[in-house]
């Protein structure tokens, strides 16, 4: 199971909002983002783009580097979904 | 029955609501919505939801919605899109509701039509379709589409405005559309009377009198009384042809008011810092500068094309909000003003609603 960390200003989306951080069984990021679609269905469209694609200022991590969305995930992955810092 | 007004604020950091008894003197301030995402606009649909348009630099383009007065929101996007081969939807600028459909009105430029209240949308292609497109260009605040007009009874019509493009009509619920720009002009052109190119800033009008539309444009103000065939400028009697809002009385179709601004190369702010908003009680052919209650040294003040509306009461309520966050209210028609809210956002849109308890 891939430990998946997600942000505040994401989770805060949803009116009964996915914890910031969940276990989730996917082989790939882009699997992984479909299992939190169906459940919260929206997110896909906060994080992706069509192609799909991750969203210009998203980054994902898998345990510390910096990934596309069909990386391939382990079973002990770590997976960070960060916004960029940006903003005035 | 108590009957409360609303001033709905679409701001660069989320929306927000200010509400007062029918006085309109005495304001209480609630949000910020939206998780203070920017907002391009926030209205209330006939049957009394709140939708919110905007867009995310992180999470993208959106449609929020509330059902329970802003207390709780939901918010999609399934749609809105121009797909994995067309250009990447930024943000939402207009939202308006008609006859049980609501509209978007998108940048890049485009419209949009929701059929369940905002839980899907369908590109209304047709507009894109049209030959022009490939020559569209943005001007200075982007290709953006910012004024959705229904006819108010024939619901196969409808026209748009798309800065630095122009007015463009439909006839048949948007599968065709026709530029509506003969007589505007576009002094930044090489040519200043192209077909298309015209810079419209906002486009309005009054339900009672369809055919007759008024707008705001880069160049001037003007006036249309056959449905945007041709326009006739009515910009004579004001201090600058340069502005961004134009409101129609709701109650009066021949009486228009804008607030003309120094200039689109001089900072775009109140003339000699001066705020001013100019009426026509007869349809443009003359104008009053109203400014009794409103900053009159060293305001220095935007409006934007959005941040003026009137209210539905007699007599009417007429509400700027202003790009360094304050929101000015007239209770009797832009006779006199006083100062509602400050320390807000850039404001960058204001609708009415009339709430009854």
């Amino acid at each position: 199971m891939a430990s998946v960390h997600l942000p505040r200003s994401l989770v805060t989306l949803f009116p009964d909002p996915p914890p910031r951080q969940l276990e989730l069984d996917a082989a790939t990021v882009l699997e992984l983002v479909e299992q939190l679609e169906e459940r919260w269905p929206g997110v896909r469209d906060r994080l992706c783009q069509p192609g799909p694609a991750f969203r210009e200022h998203i980054n994902v991590f898998i345990d510390g580097e910096r990934v596309g969305i069909d990386a391939r995930l382990s079973a002990t992955s770590v997976v960070h979904f960060i916004p960029a810092v940006a903003g005035g | 029955m108590a009957r409360r007004v609303q001033l709905l604020l679409g701001t660069r950091k989320g929306a927000f609501i200010l509400e007062s008894d029918p006085a309109r003197r005495e304001w209480d301030l609630r949000g910020p919505y939206c998780e203070t995402w920017p907002i391009h606009h926030l209205i209330r649909s006939p049957d009394g939801t709140l939708y919110a348009g905007g867009g995310s630099p992180w999470y993208g383009a959106s449609v929020w919605r509330s059902e329970d007065e802003g207390a709780t929101w939901t918010q999609s996007s399934e749609g809105l899109t121009y797909g994995e081969d067309g250009p990447k939807l930024m943000t939402v600028w207009n939202l308006t509701a008609s006859d049980g459909s609501l509209f978007a009105g998108v940048e890049p430029a485009g419209l949009f039509r929701s059929e369940d209240r905002g839980a899907t949308w369908l590109h209304v292609s047709g507009l894109r379709d049209h030959p022009s497109r490939p020559s569209w260009e943005p001007g200075n605040g982007g290709l953006c589409l910012h004024s959705i007009v229904p006819h108010p009874t024939e619901r196969e019509r409808m026209w748009v405005g798309i800065s630095a493009v122009g007015t463009f009509a439909t006839d048949d619920r948007g599968h065709t559309w026709e530029a509506r720009n003969h007589g505007v002009r576009a002094d930044f052109m090489p040519d200043p009377h192209p077909e298309f190119g015209q810079c419209v800033h906002k486009l309005a009008l009054h339900p009672a009198r369809p055919d007759v539309l008024y707008q705001q444009n880069h160049c001037g103000v003007y006036r249309s009384d056959d449905g945007g065939r041709g326009w006739t400028e009515i910009t004579p009697g004001l201090p600058s042809q340069f502005g961004f809002p134009l409101v129609v009385h709701p109650h009066d179709p021949r009486t228009i008011f804008v607030i003309p601004l120094n200039g689109d190369d001089k900072g775009r702010h109140m003339i000699d810092g001066a705020t001013a908003v100019w009426r026509s009680s007869d349809a443009g052919d003359s104008w009053q500068r109203l400014s009794d209650g409103l900053p009159q040294q060293d305001a220095y003040l935007g409006v934007l094309r959005e941040a003026m509306a009137t209210d539905s009461l007699e007599p009417a309520g007429i509400y700027l909000g202003t790009s360094n966050g304050q929101v000015f209210a007239s209770a009797d028609e832009g006779g006199s003003w006083r100062q509602v809210a400050d320390y807000l956002p850039a404001v960058w849109s204001v609708e009415t609603s009339i709430v009854e308890d």
